[in-house]
């Protein structure tokens, strides 16, 4: 009996080992990481990060003692539910990625999170940077895409309107401030009597992400109500926005069937975006990319990793985390998966200068991105109920738009709506 | 047990001390058997009742009653507060009016809709088992999936129904501006996914009333429309108060549909198909304040049963009780 079981355990562990050396198992890691033995990373990523198994084996080959193990979640939100239930207690990844719009609501927990180590700084644009820094100076998020937004147009529609085609014309016709812009839009519209731009709360986004202050302040007052930019982006948008957009907000099923039948010319567009619309317009010949944006620069989107300072394995995920995100890789997940490097030594890259877009009527989307990038010159500061508060302004945008309310009134339901927060 | 220990020794007995009785240990435990068994056996199902539906219950009461940060696992006891926030809240009331109105549009015409399809069903009809079977297949469909579907109908610009409105000439329906109309095309997807599950349901019942019956309301004379009356109707009480009620606490519950039919989720930019559930989930796992979606959850709770007990009493009055004829 005896003699039985310790052969059997032989050949357990003859075949643990034998898994050890083929795969650098995790068996046993959480006693041996202390002695730098092997170990078993997690890494929770959403959507796709351009993180693909090759890349990972690259880490893997250069240190034979790690194994990653790579989960996707399907959609952010699947991620933020997750995020916010295990943090701080058990079961989340070794390293989390996290999306820029839930990312103010994880800072309200930075002290659960690993600081990025020193070497690492410096590596990000100064806005992607500061945006992951909390109030006691602590950068907790390792920067990995961001979203540069330029003006995404149809050519033959500029066309049929009078307005220009070629993308340096096109840029240096919305070059200038949002008022620049609507002039354009009211002389599309009074050409073609057709909407401009795709919706107006596009244009609200991307009012609200140049102003300094939006809605709380770093100390954490609230100033929605009181704070006169955005009571004015308000009124610009509704005022000028409304009448030349086609839809109130995106992503609905009418707007989605709307990029195919040319019923807009024009779209804020980040980076990202270029795949949705040759996505869904595949047939379209025409759209272009204009390398501008009215009012200066415009990010929209993009994510960060995080580590949960109570992982097991947190000095290795760091130095993963670190790893990912170098400016090298990035220009790789770019091109795995376009999401555009926040990491100002990748923009020398020619990888990514070099990059142009079939689709766009072959826009040089790599030069575009990282001269709008470079345009972004304010960061906003978005505390933790900015997402709250600009989901409520946009339901107001919309509520004018389909003609529920009118400016006013549905300025003050907004007002109502929010002071309760 | 303690009854008989504190008796007092003294107490006056009349008749002849009786003779202890010996059970044997085997005799006692066929005892126990026959008093425990059946608790034993059903216990499996409370206990688990206990573990995933009495205590999240309670818990959610806990909850409540604080400012429960989720991540931190902690709270802070605040009373009443979050009760009072959301009865404050013209979203709540909004919330509250959409579920009604979606309840009643949705509830109503399904369930006679239901009695009417089941009573042709009932007759005799060729390829029977094929009807029958047929009024099913909508209910087998996902409701994300209906949701989808039905969603992509009810675009306002390049729905189904509007192109077809337009290619008539008739001016196409705000679906997703005016709450009415947004209440029409919820109901309908839940009108289509639940009416053949009561119509079944109903088509069971009134194959167990007895033929005898008809024949002889036939033979006194009576028409298909006054044995629907007269005897299906009383006869079906016990059905369609089952019937009523789970419509009832489905429709105050309803999420999915609501849900998928923007791309927002969230009701609408002037809550126009906003329900109770969805601000609760809104509440909860939009703004991460668990202690308002815990009290938003015992008000609907509360709602439920109001509402289920007015439920039982108006259809005990209105349907006849067969047992006084």
């Amino acid at each position: 009996m005896l003699s039985r079981r310790t052969k059997a355990f032989a050949a357990v562990a003859g075949a643990a080992s034998f898994a050890l050396i083929a795969t650098g198992c995790a068996s046993g890691a959480d006693s041996a990481s202390e002695e730098g033995g092997p170990v078993e990373l997690t890494i929770a990523t959403f959507n796709d990060f351009g993180y693909t198994d090759e890349l990972l084996q690259e880490y893997m080959d250069e240190n034979p003692d790690v194994t990653i193990v790579h989960n996707r979640a399907a959609t952010s939100n699947d991620a933020r539910a997750n995020y916010f239930q295990k943090l701080g207690k058990e079961g989340l990844a070794d390293i989390e990625a996290v999306e820029v719009d839930w990312f103010t609501e994880a800072m309200q927990y930075s002290d659960l999170l690993a600081e990025v180590p020193d070497s690492a700084k410096g590596r990000w644009l100064d806005w992607k940077e500061a945006a992951a820094t909390d109030a006691e100076g602590r950068l907790v998020g390792f920067g990995t895409d961001i979203g540069p937004q330029g003006v995404c147009y149809r050519a033959d529609l500029f066309e049929a309107a009078g307005l220009p085609t070629d993308r340096g014309e096109v840029a240096a016709l919305l070059e200038g401030d949002w008022e620049n812009f609507f002039d354009v839009a009211d002389q599309y519209t009074a050409a073609t009597g057709k909407p401009f731009i795709d919706s107006a709360n596009s244009v609200l986004q991307g009012i609200v992400n140049q102003l300094e202050t939006a809605y709380e302040e770093p100390d954490g007052t609230i100033v929605a109500t009181e704070n006169a930019d955005i009571e004015e982006a308000y009124n610009t948008v509704v005022e000028r926005a409304v009448p030349i957009s086609a839809y109130a907000g995106q992503w609905s099923d009418d707007w989605f069937a709307s990029m195919a039948n040319g019923e807009f010319a024009a779209m804020l567009c980040p980076g990202w975006m270029h795949g949705v619309i040759s996505g869904n317009a595949p047939e379209i010949e025409g759209w272009d990319v204009a390398d501008v944006f009215p009012g200066g620069g415009g990010n929209w989107g993009g994510s960060y990793l995080t580590v949960p300072a109570n992982g097991k394995h947190v000095e290795e995920a760091l130095k993963l985390a670190d790893w990912l995100t170098a400016p090298e890789q990035q220009v790789k997940a770019f091109a795995n998966a376009g999401t555009f490097p926040s990491q100002t030594e990748s923009y020398a890259d020619e990888d990514l200068t070099a990059f142009t877009n079939e689709y766009f009527n072959d826009a040089p989307t790599g030069e575009i991105g990282i001269a709008r990038a470079e345009a972004v010159t304010v960061a906003t500061f978005k505390g933790p109920k900015f997402f709250q508060f600009h989901d409520a302004l946009q339901n107001a945008v919309t509520r004018v738009f389909d003609g529920v309310e009118d400016q006013t009134t549905s300025w003050n339901t907004w007002v109502t709506e929010v002071s309760a927060f | 047990m303690t009854a008989t220990a504190t008796r007092p020794p003294a107490a006056p007995t009349s008749g002849p001390p009786r003779q202890p009785r010996v059970i044997s240990f085997s005799q006692r435990l066929s005892r126990w058997d026959l008093k425990v068994s059946p608790y034993l056996y059903i216990s499996p199902f409370f206990i688990m009742f206990a573990i995933v539906g009495l205590f999240p219950i309670v818990f959610t009461a806990v909850i409540s009653f604080m400012d429960w940060d989720l991540v931190r696992n902690s709270g802070e006891f605040i009373g009443f507060d979050q009760y009072a926030w959301i009865l404050g809240q013209p979203q709540f009331w909004t919330a509250l009016r959409n579920t009604f109105s979606i309840f009643l549009l949705s509830s109503v015409p399904q369930l006679i809709v239901a009695l009417f399809i089941a009573a042709m069903l009932d007759r005799n009809i060729r390829a029977r088992t094929f009807w029958r079977m047929g009024v099913l297949v909508p209910f087998v469909m996902a409701p994300v999936a209906v949701a989808l579907i039905f969603s992509n109908m009810f675009g306002d610009n390049h729905g189904l129904v509007n192109n077809v409105l337009a290619d008539i000439g008739i001016s196409p329906i705000p679906w997703h501006k005016d709450p009415f109309w947004s209440h029409v095309a919820i109901a309908t997807m839940v009108n289509f996914r639940w009416t053949g599950y009561n119509t079944l349901i109903l088509l069971a019942a009134m194959q167990a009333i007895p033929r005898d019956y008809y024949e002889a309301a036939k033979v006194d004379g009576a028409g298909a429309f006054r044995q629907f009356w007269s005897i299906t109707l009383p006869s079906l009480k016990p059905t369609l108060i089952f019937v009523i009620i789970t419509s009832t606490i489905g429709g105050l519950q309803i999420f999915d549909e609501p849900r998928m039919y923007d791309q927002f989720g969230r009701g609408g930019a002037a809550q126009q198909w906003l329900t109770i559930t969805l601000y609760l989930y809104d509440i909860g796992w939009g703004q991460w304040n668990f202690g308002r979606a815990a009290a938003l959850a015992w008000i609907l709770f509360l709602i439920i049963l109001i509402i289920g007990l007015i439920n039982l009493l108006v259809t005990r009055r209105l349907v006849r009780d067969e047992g006084r004829r």
